[in-house]
Order: C-alpha cells, then structure tokens, then sequence
C-alpha cells in the first residue's frame, strides 16, 4: 500500500489546488517581460499554467517508468516505433468529429499504436527479419501515413483545426484539463501496476523462458507492458510531441541506468528525472512565450543524462577520472613513505630522522620535489616535517611497515611459490603493494610459514612490528628491526 | 502407457515432434525416465538438445506428441519442474544483483503479485552458500566471471526446491574444481530422490557422470544404462556423418508452404 503513496500525493496536488476563475489561456497573456512571465510561473497563478505543468510532470513519470522497461528490455527503438506509428491514429480521431476530442484522439491513437506493435510482432515472427527491421518499416510506413492524413486535415474546410499542428513538436500549454485528467489516470494505472507486479514485470523482463518455466503468463505481461507504453506514448503526445516522445522514454531511463544497477531504484530515478524534465520543458516553453515544450523537455533530460555521464558515482566519467587520480596520489605518497623507510632501514634505525637531502639521494630527485611530495604525505598526518627532515608519526610508521611488508612478501611468493627469477619480481611487487588487502597478507604469510627474510635477504616487517605504532629504536632493541643476524 | 504408477514417473515423453518454422529439428521421441537418476543429454552441436529440454517445459509449439511431469501435464505440475537454462538466454547487463536472482527461483512458489517472504530470502541465501556465491549476493550480476554466472544460474535452480530438474550445459565455462563441486551437489541432489536432465557436451566425463543417457540427435538415437549405451557403434551414429537424409527431408518441409 506504501506503494501507491506517491501517486495518490500527486493526485492531490493536481485537483486540489484552487482553481482560478477566468483563466486565460497562456498564449493570450501580456506579460511582457520574461521576469514578469517567470514570476507568473512560480506563482502558479492560472490555470491553463498549472494544466501546462502538471501535464508535464505527469507525462515524464509515466514516460520514466515504462522507458525503464525498454531500456533494460534493449527495446529503446520500440519506443521510437510506437511514438511514430500513432500519428494516422492521432488524424483519424480528429477526422471522427472533426473536433480535437482527447477522448477519440486518445483511442485511435492507441489503437494505432497497438496495430503498429502487431505488426512488428507479425513482421518478426513470419519473416526472417530481426527486431531492427520490423522497427523501422513500422515506424517509417505509419508516419508516411499520418503525415498523409495531417495534410488532407488541412485542406478539408471546416472543423476546428487548431491545436492540432501542436502533435508534431509538442506544446504543453495546449494542454486541456481533460488532457491532465486523462495523463492522471495513466499516470496512477502505470504507477500502480508497475508497483504491484514489479516481481512479475522483473522476472519476464529478464528471463523471459525461465518465468514461462514457471508456468506465468509471460505474454499477458508483455502485452500489458505494451498496452501501458502505448498509453503513456498516446497520452504524452500533445505536450511533447510525436517526434520527441521516443527521447522521453528513452533518456531518463538511460541516465538512472548509469547512476544505478539494481531495477527499482532505476524506475524511480527515471520517474523523478522524466518529472523534472517535464518540468523544466513546461517552464521554458512558458518563459519563451509559447514555444514548442517538446524540445525542451528533451534538453533538459539531456541534461540529465549528460550529468550521469560525467559524474555518475560509479559510471560517470569525471568520477572515473577522480578516483584514478586519488589512487595514483594514494601511490605516489606510499612510495614516499616507503622511501623513508629504507633510508631508515639504510641508516639500521640509528636514527628516527631522515634528512631531506638523503631522501632525495634515494629517490634520484631534487630536493623541492622532495618537499613537494612530503608535503602531500603531511597533510594525511602520516609524517612529520622538519625544515631539512622529516620523522613518521606513528600512523605513518604502521603504513609504512605495511607497505615494506606487502611489497617483501609479494617478491617472496612469486620467487618460491609461482618460480619466478629473484630479478624479475621487483616491478610486480611495486604494483601489488598498493593493493594486497589485509586478508591477503595474512594468506601470504601463512603459506610462506611466516618467513622474515625476502628474497633479497632483507627483512619482512610482521604483524608485531607494525602494530608497535612506534618509531623503532636502534638496533639492539629486540623488536626485530636491527640488521640482519648474520 | 497408462501404467497405475505413472504420477511417479518423473517425466514420459510419446512419440514428440519439435519444429522451428514448420522445419523439424526433433522427431517422434519416446522416453520413460525413472525416478531418481542423474541423466545426462548428448548429441553433437545442434542436435536438438536444448529444443528437447524447452519442449518438455511447453516454451516451443510441439509438432505432434505429448509430455507428462508425473503424471500430469507440464502446466499442471510445473511447480515439482526446476529449470537451468544456456547462460547466453539472458542479458547480464540487466540491473538485479545476484539475490534477486537467485529469489527468482522461488517466483514459482509465490502467488501473483506477492513478494518473497523471508522464508524465501533465507532458502535463497542456503543455495548461494551451497554454490560458494553468498560473497558475492549483493554484486550486479555482470560483475561476475562466465562460471560464477553459471552458478547463480545453479543456485537459483536449487531454489526452486523441484523434484525433476533440467540443467542446459551447467558445466559450460566452469574450471575442473567447480565442475567437481557442481557434480557433487548434483548427485547429492539425486541421493534425496530428485530426477535430473543435464545437457553435457565433454564425451570423456559423461561415462563417468551420469547413470544414464539420453543420446540425441534430430530423433532418439538410444536411451538406457550409461554401460549399455556408452558404446563405439551409439557414439558413432550419434556423432558420426550428418543424418543427410532426415535433414535433406527436413529441409525441403520447410520450404514447401
Ligand atoms: N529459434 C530458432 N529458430 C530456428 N531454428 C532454430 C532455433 N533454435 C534452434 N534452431 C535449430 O534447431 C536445431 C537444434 O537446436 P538446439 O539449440 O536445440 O541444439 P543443441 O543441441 O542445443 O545445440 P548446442 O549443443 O549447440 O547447444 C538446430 O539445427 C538449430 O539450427
Ligand atoms: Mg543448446
């Protein structure tokens, strides 16, 4: 029942606002300014404004969740298809009346969209032709045929033709409030079946043979699945148009696929990116004065996809980036830190300072390289600098051993457990001990029997040294860090 | 036929014919396969194999023939039926992670519109652990190698708690340790009275897996005791040169309207 909250929120918000009287239909309005028209946008001040917005949002909900369906069904072309093939329908319930009916243009729409997905169905099913084909002979035939019949509209006298050259680009203020009523109920009925057979819808989407195996009705929900895409085509066509409802589908439901991997957070992203586009495109079309929403509405779904791209947690480009860089800047501090370390080791930990001058002897750089670096390593509090040297902190002390130990105990696997030349190990291991966890570190050193002398002969610090947490005192201290028992 | 113990014969196939497109790719099967035994199915590339097991569960139009799941016609009793299909029949960029998948195989037991109870959760999470996955249940399930897949797929054939399983090539793409643990879980499977069909393409191993097998290719070519039919001449004809006439036949079906 949680489930059904949103929608029936949604509802409230769309009814139960007051109702102004005398509405005037926003391409009658005067504001001259597009601050004047912005305020009047915000303060929701008629009617024909709010049908525009709510229409709007309503119609990305419905095109989020069903576009989900495609897009994971790798049917995004269906979509386009559909989109396309209700335009005779769209013709022929004008023509029943001569009248832009919602009602009429609404069944015959659907109607022709459902004779559309009949026909990919018999195209694919009788010929040898893939899904690709059927596609795109449905989408090109059935548009030639609806713009065929838009053109006669035209040249037969009589009828009120008006708002009806809006299918094509879209245009949310055209929106009547029988259109919001009817966009409100697809809307609550596509919300409302999603949520109660997610299960049913998930599985046939997935394994479609493995559902039938179970013995359900695997076709009546992709039918149903159908039926609701064209519902949601059909009823979206007004305010986005004919041409662009296929990006409304698609979009939101691409960029909630980048930022999530599992389906129900993916329908919900795409729900609340297709509002918010529509939003947007109704704010826009209202602010230019009536220009087409359709258009708009897909930019800012653009928008959103181009910000899934780039900044996407997991997927997103900039992120990728990010986290590459933060890695190679964990390396490079490690490196130092190791460096440290054998100067240390070099001096048989007579001392707890390493002078800069040493480290940069070590690591073949010049000394302001040097402070460079040790000044990234202070800032994560692993070190602490002097004017001309430099002591581990405690915590520096433990990353440092850990490092060491890693980069030894990896050299020592490969040259007795995987036969690899003494010589050849080093480069590997400078890879590896950045990233041998802890659990395999303990697995390391159980199979080499807890071994203290790498293949070079030099010692692998263990897990008592590391967690001393304190700066080693010269040799003859028993904590294992002296030189090398001969 | 119409033996007084046929609701405990696990699955009865009679004189089944499968065509694609008015092509036959399987005729006139006849088999009785008893309960509890580990079977195993093979025949050469394009034998029918995998059309055999989906004509069982009813997912191809049958030609001619009926099938029985004890007794009973496959809708009926397609809840004691766990299936494992071929890894490719499914996209694994689909956004599930490797639970939901594994739970899938509970959606049998569920009535419409209901979510899997706990119960459900905790059968699901037994069968990842017997599989080695449960590490790995919250993972999308493309994360995964080509064996690892393969046992999600297993688990969730677990899950479904059946008592005739059939397994399309559960051994594709695994190594030689998780074959051996897959084949373990099978025969300890078959120990509690389950059936199982399992799709195998490697010769050597077959004779040594299965109690029985089911040699296949466009028709039955034999099904008994894996010692009685584990022979150079059955091996032979199943394998050997192309059945040219049936195909040529088949061929020309397909062609005439
Ligand atoms: N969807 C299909 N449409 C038309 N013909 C098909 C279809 N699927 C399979 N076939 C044909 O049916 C025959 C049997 O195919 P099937 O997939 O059952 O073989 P298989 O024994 O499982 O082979 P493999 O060992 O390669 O899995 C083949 O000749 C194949 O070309
Ligand atoms: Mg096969």
């Amino acid at each position: 029942m949680r489930r059904l909250l949103l929608p029936l929120l949604l509802f409230g918000c769309v009814f139960l606002v007051p109702e102004v009287a005398h509405a005037v239909r926003i391409s009658e309005l005067t504001d001259s300014t597009m601050m004047d028209r912005a305020v009047r946008f915000f303060t929701f001040r008629d009617a024909s404004l709010r049908n525009a917005l709510i229409g709007s949002m309503l119609l990305g909900i419905c095109c989020g969740l069903m576009g989900t369906f495609l897009v994971v069904r790798k049917l995004a072309l269906m979509g386009d298809a559909l989109s396309h093939a209700v335009l005779p329908g769209v013709a022929l319930g004008f023509l029943w009346n001569m009248a832009k009916d919602p009602l009429a243009i609404f069944i015959g729409a659907t109607i022709a969209g459902l004779l559309g997905a009949g026909t990919i169905q018999l195209i694919r099913n009788t010929t040898r032709h893939k899904e690709d084909a059927a596609l795109g002979f449905v989408l090109a035939s059935f548009f030639g045929v609806g713009i065929c019949l838009f053109t006669m509209i035209q040249n037969v006298p009589g009828g009120n033709k008006s708002g009806l050259d809006k299918f094509m680009f879209g245009q949310a203020a055209s929106l009547g409030r029988g259109d919001v009523w009817l966009l409100a109920v697809i809307a609550v009925l596509a919300v409302g079946t999603v949520a109660i057979f997610y299960k049913e819808y998930t599985i046939t989407s997935f394994d479609a043979g493995f559902a039938r195996s179970l013995g359900m009705p695997v076709q009546i929900f992709h039918y149903s699945l159908m039926l609701l895409l064209a519902f949601a085509i059909v009823s979206s066509l007004q305010a986005v148009g004919v041409v662009l409802v296929s990006a409304m589908l698609v979009i939101p439901a691409a960029a909630a696929f980048m930022l999530t991997d599992r389906l129900g957070i993916m329908l919900l992203l795409a729900a609340i990116f297709g509002l918010c586009s529509g939003a947007v495109g109704a704010f826009f079309s209202f602010v230019g004065r009536n220009l087409p929403t359709g258009p708009f509405m897909v930019l800012a779904a653009a928008a959103v996809f181009a910000i899934a791209l780039f900044f996407g947690p997991r997927h997103g480009i900039v992120s990728r980036w990010w986290r590459q860089r933060s890695r190679s800047a964990r390396v490079q501090r490690e490196n130092t830190l190791k460096a440290i370390y054998h100067v240390l080791e070099g001096n048989e930990f007579r001392s707890e300072h390493v002078s800069l001058r040493e480290l940069a002897e070590r690591r073949r750089e010049t000394l302001e390289d040097v402070q460079r670096q040790l000044t990234a390593v202070r800032r994560t509090g692993f070190v602490t600098l002097f004017s001309d040297a430099v002591t581990f902190t405690p915590s520096g002390w433990q990353r440092a051993c850990e490092i060491v130990r890693n980069h030894r105990l990896w050299e020592l696997y490969l040259t007795n457990a995987a036969h690899i030349a003494a010589d050849h190990v080093h480069e590997d291991a400078e890879k590896i001990e950045h990233i041998l966890g802890e659990d395999a570190v303990r697995q390391l050193e159980k199979r080499l029997n807890y071994a203290r002398r790498d293949p070079h002969g030099k010692l692998i610090p263990g897990i008592e040294d590391i967690s001393l947490g304190s700066i080693p005192q010269p040799a003859d201290r028993a904590t294992g860090f002296g030189p090398a028992p001969h | 036929m119409n033996a007084p113990d046929s609701s405990s014969t696990p699955l009865e196939v009679h004189d089944l014919t499968v065509a694609y497109h008015k092509k036959p790719v399987l005729y006139g099967i006849d088999l009785q396969v008893p309960e509890g035994s580990l079977i195993g199915i093979i025949g050469p590339n394009g034998a029918g194999k995998s059309t055999f097991i989906k004509a069982v569960m009813g997912l191809l139009p049958v030609s001619s023939g009926w099938v029985k799941i004890f007794g009973k016609s496959y809708r009926e009793n397609c809840h004691r039926v766990g299936y494992m299909p071929q890894r490719e029949s499914v996209d694994w960029d689909f956004p599930v992670s490797v639970m939901d998948v594994v739970l899938m195989g509970r959606y049998g037991r569920l009535r419409l519109a209901q979510r899997p109870t706990k119960q459900d959760r905790e059968i699901a999470r037994n069968c990842l652990e017997k599989v080695k996955m449960l590490p790995f249940a919250n993972r999308q399930i493309g994360n995964l190698s080509g064996g690892q897949q393969q046992r999600v797929f297993l688990a969730r054939a677990l899950a479904q708690e059946s008592d005739l399983y059939l397994m399309d090539e559960p051994f594709v793409g695994v190594d030689a340790a998780t074959e051996a643990a897959i084949i373990a879980l099978l025969r300890e499977l078959k120990s509690r009275g389950k059936t199982l069909l399992v799709v195998h393409h490697d010769l050597a191993s077959a004779k040594e897996y299965f109690d029985k097998l089911i040699l296949l290719n466009m028709r039955l070519v034999a099904f008994g005791d894996t010692d009685e039919v584990f022979t150079p001449e059955i091996l032979q004809t199943t394998y050997g040169g192309r059945l040219t006439i049936l195909s040529e036949v088949a061929q020309t079906l397909s062609t005439t309207p």
